[in-house]
């Protein structure tokens, strides 16, 4: 038989109202409170223990309540975490969501939590988790419990989770490709239709809203700034040692232009599959102009130029590894006193 | 302007022997077609394989995939590309090999060329698989550049789909299908129930192995302009060679462009297809505001209310999808967009570079990121070690059992931005 460990609150854990809030977690053998509404439903597991903790308390005690958490798992080995439902509760919906994230992601066992679709906990966890739908108020519990127990079973037994409408649980938010039976030019027809007629449709692909760069300040003085080159165009040194691939790069290179006075045609290529390299082949400071870097420094409009040159290919690059090669490349710089940056790219 | 586009159903195909077709069995000689092909002195030797859907074959670097294709009246099969007259197409009579397919390879041009497994789970993302591939390999000579290479293989792949259709030609067992394209006061007048919707077709225009050819012209050399959707099914359109393999538009998607196929099929009855726009996307930000510009006045002057936008490539070119559909959404144009995503190898990325509010109607052809393990297979027609070098591949793809991992970039029009794919991806 498969081990539930179980997290609820003072009120569902049957400690307390308001007045309790502030309760220090505690650990009862089997279950109690509304853990008693979910250990029938369990198909070939048992509720081995309930820990219950005030709303309040583990809001402004995170770190405690998390390791908590981790000494009832130490003692207990369960095999599924479960927690809630949360309802529309705030503070209980973010105490059930982090000791869901902090099982699963220290654990590595499946864990199941529930909540009203605008319990703020849902947008700051959904990613991490799996959050169940659940009514706004307990008033849906007996409908929730069976949603919980039937998602739970399904976990402990390895079966196939299905889509997130099937299943009942919000979209984590990954994007997983899958067939349709009707290609996508039918499917566009339909949405068009649908869009003539004011009928509804669901477009496939929701509008993203992305993070505002917000410039940096000027550079004060450019004659006594420490200028460093980078590049997305995929300029490295030839035979590509770092093997950036040619689209979907993870990585980036950085290369010593020390003694260099341009990028020498034949000494440097171009490994970006987005845009025609035999011009950045025939000159690779067409691309990386480190040639102008080098006159400007001369002329003394530049201080001085960071010896090396950054790269990596942006070609169908996801913008979540773009902003971690990004992040990346300013640490090195800043460690290397880089005050500012000449980024080109195709 | 009316074109009967006559299908000629083949079931096999026979190297070698005189040219022939028997009962659906195409008999091709290859020494006739290797000496046509040998012509271009550019070429140093070509040679020629059969690929058949369900064999453990993989075909790479695959350039391009192209219909057999001839004319019985009205003009050549691809106008503009092997003769210097020309008559315009989607006119007279067109005879089209079903089943089968030439496909172009040899060695590499550039990181955009791709691959075709017959079978396995590569297969099921790629249309190619079910046809029979009449392949090509083509090597050129030393001292021929990457561009002519280009040019090379192209013209080479055109030369042999017009050599191989023109054995269907007088094939009596066909398909036949009347299309119709009335002049624009009659389309405009006809149907004055069903909304009026027209097409805008983006096309890459960027350079070696981002190129689109125009009744031979290079594209990067137009502005947008409209075409008949009849001309875009007659060879009007030759790929050249172009984007990443993924979401490549190769010319046999061209000559089968899937939203002129669903929007002639509703013709009449759901809707009324009035027109099509070609839109060349080019590099710089200055083009792009000037083609989309141009692509919304030539659909306003259609006078319809509904247009559909296809894609070909990703990243920079999203932002022509979104400038365009942010025109015609401005001018009351009700718009729904054709487009891949990047969403990363863990699906957690944002899916595209570029969007606009407008944007609200978006199918999607499905994550381009996405990795997939492809098994060893019996045989490999070209060079397996090429998949270290293209989009979808690294140096890490060919794992020491034999297997491939590539993301599914690397697969020939396995996320097709004119929609010849059953592939899109959900949020979970």
């Amino acid at each position: 038989m498969k081990r539930v460990l179980f997290y609820t609150n003072q009120f569902f854990g049957q400690i307390g109202g308001e007045e309790a809030a502030y309760t220090k977690p505690e650990v009862h053998e089997g279950p109690k409170g509304n853990a008693n509404a979910i250990a029938p439903q369990l198909a070939d597991a048992e509720i081995v223990a309930t820990v219950i903790c005030g709303d309040n308390y583990y809001a402004e005690n995170m770190e405690d309540c998390r390791a908590y958490i981790r000494t009832q798992m130490e003692a207990f080995r369960p095999d599924l975490f479960l927690a809630g439902p949360a309802f529309n509760a705030g503070r209980f919906g973010i105490a059930c969501a982090d000791a869901c994230a902090f099982v699963e992601e220290e654990f590595g066992i499946p864990t199941v939590t529930a909540m009203y679709e605008e319990n703020p906990a849902l947008e700051m966890y959904r990613k991490r988790i799996y959050i169940l739908e659940a009514g706004k108020s307990a008033a849906s519990m007996t409908k929730d419990a069976r949603r919980m127990a039937g998602f739970a079973n399904k976990l402990l037994a390895g079966e196939a989770i299905g889509l997130p409408k099937e299943e009942g649980y919000f979209a984590k938010g990954r994007r997983v490709n899958v067939f349709s039976d009707k290609n996508g030019a039918v499917r566009a027809v339909d949405m068009l239709m649908a869009k003539i007629h004011g009928e509804p449709f669901e477009t496939e692909l929701e509008i993203s809203t992305y993070e505002k760069v917000q410039p940096a300040k000027a550079v004060v003085d450019l004659s006594k700034a420490k200028v460093a080159l980078l590049t997305s165009g995929g300029i490295v040194p030839r035979g590509n040692p770092d093997h950036i691939p040619a689209a979907t790069a993870k990585v980036w290179g950085r290369y010593d232009l020390s003694g260099m006075d341009r990028l020498e045609p034949g000494a440097w290529e171009s490994v970006h599959a987005g845009y025609d390299p035999v011009y950045a082949n025939d000159d690779p400071n067409r691309v990386a102009p480190y040639n102008t870097m080098k006159q400007l420094a001369e002329e003394g409009v530049i201080g001085e130029i960071y010896p090396f040159l950054c790269s990596t290919t942006g070609n169908s690059t996801s913008v979540a590894d773009a902003m971690r090669m990004g992040e990346e490349m300013v640490e090195q710089l800043k460690a290397d006193g880089v005050e500012a940056v000449i980024l080109t790219s195709t | 302007m009316s074109l009967e586009l006559r299908k000629v159903h083949i079931r096999d195909v026979v190297l070698g022997g005189e040219n022939r077709l028997t009962d659906g069995v195409l008999f091709i000689d290859t020494k006739e077609l290797e000496s046509l092909i040998l012509e271009d002195h550019r070429i140093r030797s070509v040679s020629f394989d059969l690929a058949r859907p369900g064999e453990s074959v993989r075909i790479l670097p695959v350039k391009d995939v192209i219909e057999p294709r001839a004319k019985l009246e009205g003009g050549s099969s691809f106008p503009g590309v092997l003769d210097e007259s020309m008559t315009a197409g989607g006119r007279g009579i067109t005879v089209a090999l079903k089943g089968c397919v030439v496909t172009t390879t040899g060695p590499i041009v550039g990181f955009q060329e791709g691959l075709i497994d017959m079978s396995g789970p590569g297969a099921d993302y790629t249309i190619f698989s079910q046809y029979i591939n009449i392949v090509m390999i083509i090597d050129k000579h030393d001292d021929i550049n990457p561009h002519e290479h280009e040019e090379v293989v192209r013209i080479a792949g055109v030369k042999a789909a017009a050599h191989i259709g023109e054995i269907g030609l007088t094939c009596e067992e066909y398909e036949k299908t009347v299309y119709d394209w009335p002049v624009i006061g009659e389309r405009y007048a006809q149907y004055p129930d069903l909304p009026k919707v027209a097409y805008v077709c983006n096309c890459m225009s960027q350079g070696l192995l981002h190129d689109t050819y125009f009744y031979g012209r290079d594209t990067k050399k137009m502005v947008p302009t409209m075409v008949s959707p009849l001309e875009f099914m007659d060879g009007a359109l030759v790929s050249g060679n172009c984007v990443s393999p993924g979401s490549k538009t190769t010319t046999f998607h061209h000559l089968n462009n899937a939203v002129i196929d669903e929007l002639f099929e509703r013709h009449g009855k759901e809707l009324n297809f009035v027109g099509l726009v070609l839109n060349p996307m080019m590099v710089t930000l200055k083009e792009k505001y000037r083609g989309a510009m141009l692509v919304a006045d030539l659909v306003e002057s259609l006078g319809v209310e509904a247009a559909l936008i296809t894609q070909e490539g990703f990243g920079n070119p999203t932002t022509d999808l979104m400038m365009a559909c942010k025109n015609l959404e401005d001018m009351g144009i009700k718009t729904v967009i054709v487009t891949n995503e990047d969403a990363g190898t863990d699906g957690l990325s944002e899916s595209l570079p570029d969007m606009v509010v407008e944007a609200d109607a978006i199918v999607t052809t499905g994550n381009s990121n996405a990795t997939l393990l492809l098994p060893k297979v019996d045989r490999v027609i070209g060079k397996l070690e090429d998949i270290e070098r293209v989009t979808g591949g690294n140096v890490d793809s060919i794992k020491p059992d034999g297997t491939l991992l590539v993301e599914i970039h690397g697969i020939m029009g396995s996320h097709n931005l004119q929609g010849n794919t059953l592939l899109t991806a959900i949020t979970v």
